[in-house]
């Protein structure tokens, strides 16, 4: 069992509309595997599913082995799995200390120590410490968000979109910081910035109105113009 | 000068009490997106369980915490019977809070009866200070501290502990609060428990304040705790005690003044705040 996460044939409701139609992805560990396609495919979906929170009404979630598409939010969390959504998520109101305290599971050594290698990593977030999040850039909230997930011990981080709406400066920034964290985290990223994602992913997954239609290395994809002609509108 | 004074002292004392039945309201409403329409009905519980106390065993402050008591454990029922079946569904929790209401208030008839209780302050509290021609009411004063009171200690625990961030940070976003490892439910029954206890810790003070109790009190205190909590901003805790201290007042001097539009210039401040500023006077969420 080399993959740590696989998603078998998922199906995903939102209300009565049937959004994923049959999403099927193997993610090796210490690989980072890249989910593209065009807006609205339903990547963001994906990775909702696999956090519960839209829960799949068909196919499985198997993390680590266990299928855990019918646990609650909080429990697949709790496995080990960080997510960083579209939008961040950043609890406004709250300081950058306060967010990540919220976000702290346990408090030991091993939390403090990778507290202190993500504010290295990032040190705006050192910065604005006491500095309520919704005040923060863009890039700072895209980085506090990265932190919160990275923060705890999770072997899996589910990330969507971190170069949306970023200066090409700040993405390359962002870029760097996954590439570091790379070598201690299994990663999924969405990402639409085509350079971002050949530079990070290991391989690669095109969905398509709700269903993965493609996969393979990054390699395989970065040779093959019909591909990205065909699925996302680069040539 | 003397009259302008009483009648401020006699909103803020109201004001606090509105403000104990609509910080709990309010964080009710803002982590958890329930509209509990039953909440003055824990006022009043907390009122007729906490003065039957105070009268049975003499001391009003074992009478206090009987009511604090009696809310914590109204709560934890409400939530786990009556709430957490109606989850995500506004019209049903309307209806059945609105059930519980009358049930509630029901059962303090069939308990207590269907008169109104008398009740006076303990000896310690009776009487005033004069000041020159100022006549404080020694009551009031002790209301309007153990209002700041409650306001100091809640605010601490949003502030400073773990539970508290995770409220906060629920009523700006629950999903993301899950997504980080946190069982929110949990948080809920937590932040209903203290939200109950404080409606009838606000009861309870009310009854020697007014000198009587009454079955139908809840209602009437719960439409000025809905004014605030609108006013205030939904999920807005430091919005609550000033919106509080701000209907406290305006019902005080109406009162005094025009007393027939006391209720009126309330409701219309909160309609003038849902047009203007439905967010709140005092901000955004937090
Ligand atoms: N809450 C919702 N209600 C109804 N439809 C939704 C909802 N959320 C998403 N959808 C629809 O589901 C489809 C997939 O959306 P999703 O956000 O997963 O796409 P995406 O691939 O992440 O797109 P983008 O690149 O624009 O972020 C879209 O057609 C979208 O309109
Ligand atoms: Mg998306």
């Amino acid at each position: 069992m080399s993959e740590l996460l696989k998603l078998n044939n998922i199906e995903t409701y939102i209300g009565q509309y049937h959004i994923l139609q049959g999403v099927s992805v193997e993610v090796k560990k210490g690989e980072v595997t890249v989910l593209l396609g065009r807006n609205g495919a339903g990547k963001t979906t994906t990775l909702r599913t696999i956090m519960g929170l839209n829960p799949a009404s068909k196919g499985s979630v198997v993390y680590k082995g266990e299928e855990i598409q019918a646990l609650p939010t909080y429990t697949i969390a709790q496995k080990g799995i960080g997510y960083v959504p579209e939008d961040q998520g950043i609890f406004a109101g709250l300081t950058v200390e306060e967010n990540m305290k919220v976000a702290i599971q346990k408090e030991n050594e091993e939390t403090n120590k990778r507290l202190d290698y993500i504010l290295n990593l990032f040190p705006d977030l050192q910065k604005f410490w006491k500095k309520p999040g919704g005040l923060l850039s863009g890039g700072q909230k895209q980085m506090l968000s990265i932190a919160r997930a990275y923060v705890n011990d999770n072997e899996l981080l589910l990330i969507d979109e971190p170069s949306k709406g970023l200066a090409p400066i700040v993405v390359e920034k962002v870029m760097e910081s996954i590439l570091q964290m790379k070598d201690q985290t299994t990663i999924v990223l969405v990402e639409q910035n085509f350079m971002m994602a050949s530079t990070i992913g290991d391989c690669f997954y095109i969905i398509d109105d709700g269903r993965t239609v493609s996969n393979g290395t990054m390699k395989q994809l970065k040779e093959d113009e019909e591909m990205k002609r065909k699925y996302l509108g680069i040539a | 000068m003397e009259l302008l004074f009483n009648l401020t002292l006699n909103g803020l004392a109201t004001g606090m009490l509105i403000f104990l039945l609509a910080a709990g309201l309010t964080l009710i409403f803002g982590l958890m997106d329930v509209l509990n329409f039953a909440h003055g009905g824990l006022f009043a519980w907390g009122a007729y369980s906490g003065i039957w106390i105070y009268t049975t065993t003499g001391s009003f402050l074992i009478g206090i915490f009987g009511a604090i008591l009696t809310g914590f454990l109204l709560g934890i029922i409400t939530e786990k019977w009556i709430i957490k079946p109606v989850y995500g569904n506004h019209v049903q929790q309307i209806l059945i809070t609105l059930g519980l209401m009358l049930v509630l208030s029901e059962m303090l008839k069939v308990i207590w009866g269907p008169n109104q209780l008398t009740a006076n302050p303990p000896e310690y509290l009776k009487g005033s200070w004069e000041i020159g021609d100022i006549i404080i009411i020694k009551y009031r004063v002790f209301i309007i501290f153990v209002g700041l009171l409650v306001f100091a200690g809640v605010q601490f625990l949003l502030k400073n502990t773990k539970i508290g961030l995770v409220v906060r940070a629920g009523v700006m976003n629950k999903e993301m609060v899950q997504a980080l490892g946190i069982n929110i439910k949990k948080v809920f029954m937590f932040v209903f428990m203290i939200g109950s206890g404080m409606a009838a810790l606000g009861g309870v003070l009310f009854g020697p304040y007014s000198g009587v109790i009454h079955a139908g009190m809840g209602m009437e205190f719960a439409i000025l705790a809905f004014i605030v909590v609108v006013i205030g901003g939904m999920g807005n805790f430091t919005g609550s005690v000033m919106a509080a201290i701000l209907v406290g007042l305006s019902g005080s001097f109406m009162a005094y003044y025009v007393p027939e539009l006391s209720l009126a210039v309330n409701m219309l401040l909160m309609a003038i705040v849902l047009i203007v500023k439905p967010q709140g006077l005092f901000g955004g969420k937090g």
